[in-house]
């Protein structure tokens, strides 16, 4: 019942272009007779914290003004009626332009509704007060939430909430939704004021579009006497931290340096980790499937063995690296230090067309391209977004993270691999640069740059593992659909036709075809087909290594040791950054620009830039007698 | 003076944005985000390289904004020892 349900890239597309296309959501509401509850705020407030805790729905939140960027919907019993929450990205008013925003007004303009909720920072009550007053003014019924009652409460920040109620008008309510203080009464507000609205909202109303706007004499009135703000603030952590992390010398360099530590923590904890897993995977295959398959043709053992266990147990083997790295990032968006690299980099990302959002979309690329790619709807200029966008694919992913650990400790001694690791994500940093100082004359922009600085915060212990957790089954969906998938397709070209072996078969034709092309960069027609199924996503790029070579994953990686040099590797490594990212990157490109000429070229863009980066990088280091 | 002059850790006021007609969208969101007339206003520190400014707006409100657009709001420097 609890189920959040994220709208699909098809679904908001056709939700934010074509106006008309309301009949989905509109009849699922009413056959059921749901109430539609939607929760309204400014960025970085908290609301999908809110929503979660409500919901019990795990929807990604982070210290970092633009975290949602489209709409996300989960049923929930309020009152002992099934209610539907909505959490919409944060606007910062009713007249805002940028992408994220227009997702949220659209919907409480195209959608009926019956109670909004709007949720403040209280202790930043004296600005965001405008837009309860905003909602009051268009006649929507709301409850109001002063979140995050915590920080208030250090700063200083006192609010007389029941005054403030009587002089909005407005149920409202003081809480943390990060530590669940104050939901007893949000429930109770929330089920009265549902009981007290008999009428869904079905038209907004038409002033939505040109919405007046909140008088400085109007926030005055409302918050004299019952809200005090403190005159100034005085030493506290992230004054204290700031001082350090955003210092005009040292600031960079610490970036890069907590950057370099972050990674070889997961070098040394994620790589024997997915040696224990290998040991494990290897020992089942011998004493449990093996023997249980013996009775069966050999054609049918090599299938299973050969083709989907090993390919599967090779990519299992990164599932402790993927929790580790995934903790990291939730630590990482959750501690504020997103807007502060944005801070430290945005000269930089200045000069050439970018601004230091664009930095913060490179990293959260990290993660996954995907979301940085959504994320890009906080920035107002198209020709910004676009930019940015053509930058992100090569942000080095968690799904490329996997394919350079199994290279590097194959071909590189143990104790150097963090280092190489590092310069492979510099070296992700430099493409996007280098791309954006060639493309910023064609996609020329003057966006302006004010982003919010939030104060340090950590994760609760309960968000860190409920993100851990939900990347464990995003991996485990993924590599049961199309990994299996890839594994299959990989063990079928390399099998057949049938009496072929080695390079006579349907891949070692495909990887001989190519050589001229893929000789030069030191990449074998092995590894040339492993690429090739990286087209779909990059971790098949190991699992089919495992398949091609007919090997399990201690024994593949014994074997590229063997065939491999590391000048190989490296190149190999390059290419596999910098060449067309997964099929649903390349979806997401497309949705998120609607253009096909950008999405092409961006695709013929990342190919040759992959080419032309390996190709020197492997004749430079034979030239001077490397191998 | 704007606040792109203003020195840091010096206090000031905000007195009024100075904005053209493409700007006006710019001015919205410096609104929204807490940039109003009268608000307390601090530069922290500057950023590096000709990078932004970092903003205490009131007391509880931080932000990071470009020297271009700190050029655009007019304030009111106070005497802070």
């Amino acid at each position: 019942m609890n189920q959040a349900n994220k709208n699909n890239l098809n679904n908001l597309n056709k939700f934010t272009s074509c106006h008309n296309d309301t009949s989905t959501l509109n009849s699922a509401t009413q056959s059921r007779h749901l109430k539609r509850v939607v929760l309204v705020g400014m960025p970085n407030t908290g609301k999908s914290t809110f929503f979660n805790r409500l919901t019990g729905a795990a929807a990604a939140v982070g210290n970092w003004p633009g975290m949602t960027v489209s709409f996300l919907q989960a049923q929930v019993k309020i009152g002992g009626k099934l209610t539907e929450l909505v959490d919409l990205p944060g606007i910062y008013d009713f007249n805002g332009f940028s992408d994220d925003e227009k997702v949220a007004r659209k919907f409480i303009a195209k959608y009926p509704l019956d109670l909004v909720i709007v949720i403040l920072n209280a202790s930043q009550i004296d600005r965001q007060i405008a837009l309860p007053l905003q909602i009051k003014a268009l006649g929507l019924p709301a409850v109001v939430i002063l979140n995050m009652a915590d920080e208030a409460e250090q700063y200083g920040v006192k609010i007389d909430t029941d005054e403030l109620a009587q002089r909005l008008d407005m149920p409202t309510v003081l809480i943390s939704a990060k530590y669940g203080k104050g939901y007893g009464r949000v429930y109770r507000e929330i089920s009265s004021a549902l009981g007290q609205q008999s009428q869904t909202i079905q038209e907004s109303p038409t002033c939505l579009n040109n919405c007046a706007e909140i008088t400085p004499q109007q926030i005055e009135s409302v918050l004299s006497g019952v809200v005090t703000m403190p005159d100034r603030i005085g030493v506290n952590l992230t004054t204290r931290l700031d001082r350090i992390l955003l210092d005009p010398v040292w600031g960079l360099p610490l970036f890069f340096l907590g950057m370099y530590l972050v990674f070889s923590l997961i070098w040394n904890i994620g790589l024997p980790a997915q040696g224990l897993v290998g040991d494990l995977t290897a020992w089942m295959q011998t004493s449990l499937i093996e023997p249980i398959l013996s009775p069966f043709p050999e054609i049918i053992q090599n299938f299973l063995i050969d083709g989907i266990w090993n390919g599967l147990a090779t990519v299992t083997g990164f599932v402790p690296l993927i929790v580790l790295f995934f903790i990291l990032m939730a630590i990482l968006e959750d501690s504020g230090y997103l807007s502060r690299s944005a801070y430290l980099m945005d000269a930089l990302m200045g000069r050439i067309g970018l601004d230091g959002r664009s930095f913060v979309m490179q990293m959260m690329g990290f993660g996954c391209n995907v979301p940085a790619l959504m994320g890009t709807r906080v920035m107002r200029s198209q020709a910004l977004r676009l930019l940015t966008m053509l930058t992100i694919p090569f942000s080095l992913c968690s799904a490329r993270l996997q394919v350079f650990v199994f290279i590097i400790a194959a071909v590189f001694p143990n104790r150097n691999g963090a280092i190489v690791l590092f310069s492979l994500y510099l070296l992700s940093f430099v493409a996007a640069i280098a791309t954006a100082a060639i493309f910023q004359g064609v996609f020329k922009n003057d966006e302006p740059f004010v982003l919010e600085l939030p104060p340090y915060r950590f994760p609760t212990w309960k968000q860190v593992i409920i993100r851990g957790w939900g990347e464990v089954k995003h991996f485990l969906t993924r590599a049961t659909g199309f990994i299996t998938f890839g594994c299959i397709a990989a063990w079928g070209v390399t099998n057949l036709p049938l009496n072929a072996t080695g390079l006579d078969t349907i891949g070692g034709q495909i990887g001989q075809f190519l050589t001229p092309i893929m000789s030069p960069l030191g990449i074998d027609p092995y590894l040339t087909l492993a690429l090739i199924f990286g087209f779909v996503a990059k971790e098949i790029v190991v699992g089919s290594l495992a398949v091609i070579y007919g090997l399990n994953a201690i024994a593949v990686s014994g074997h590229i040791s063997d065939t491999v040099t590391f000048a190989q590797g490296y190149s190999f490594c390059i290419f596999c950054l910098l060449y067309t990212p997964c099929l649903t990157t390349v979806a997401t490109l497309l949705n998120e620009s609607k253009s096909w000429q950008f999405t092409l070229f961006s695709l013929a863009f990342s190919l040759t830039l992959a080419w032309v980066a390996s190709f020197c990088f492997y004749q430079t280091v034979l030239l001077f007698g490397f191998q | 003076m704007t606040l792109a002059e203003l020195e840091s850790g010096k206090l000031a006021v905000v007195k009024h944005l100075k904005l053209n007609h493409q700007e006006k969208e710019l001015g919205k969101r410096l609104l929204a985000i807490g940039i109003t007339p009268d608000k307390q206003i601090q530069v922290i520190r500057k950023a590096s390289f000709g990078g932004p400014l970092h903003i205490r707006l009131g007391s509880t409100t931080e932000i990071a904004i470009r020297r271009q657009e700190a050029k655009m709001v007019q304030v009111h420097c106070l005497n802070s020892l």
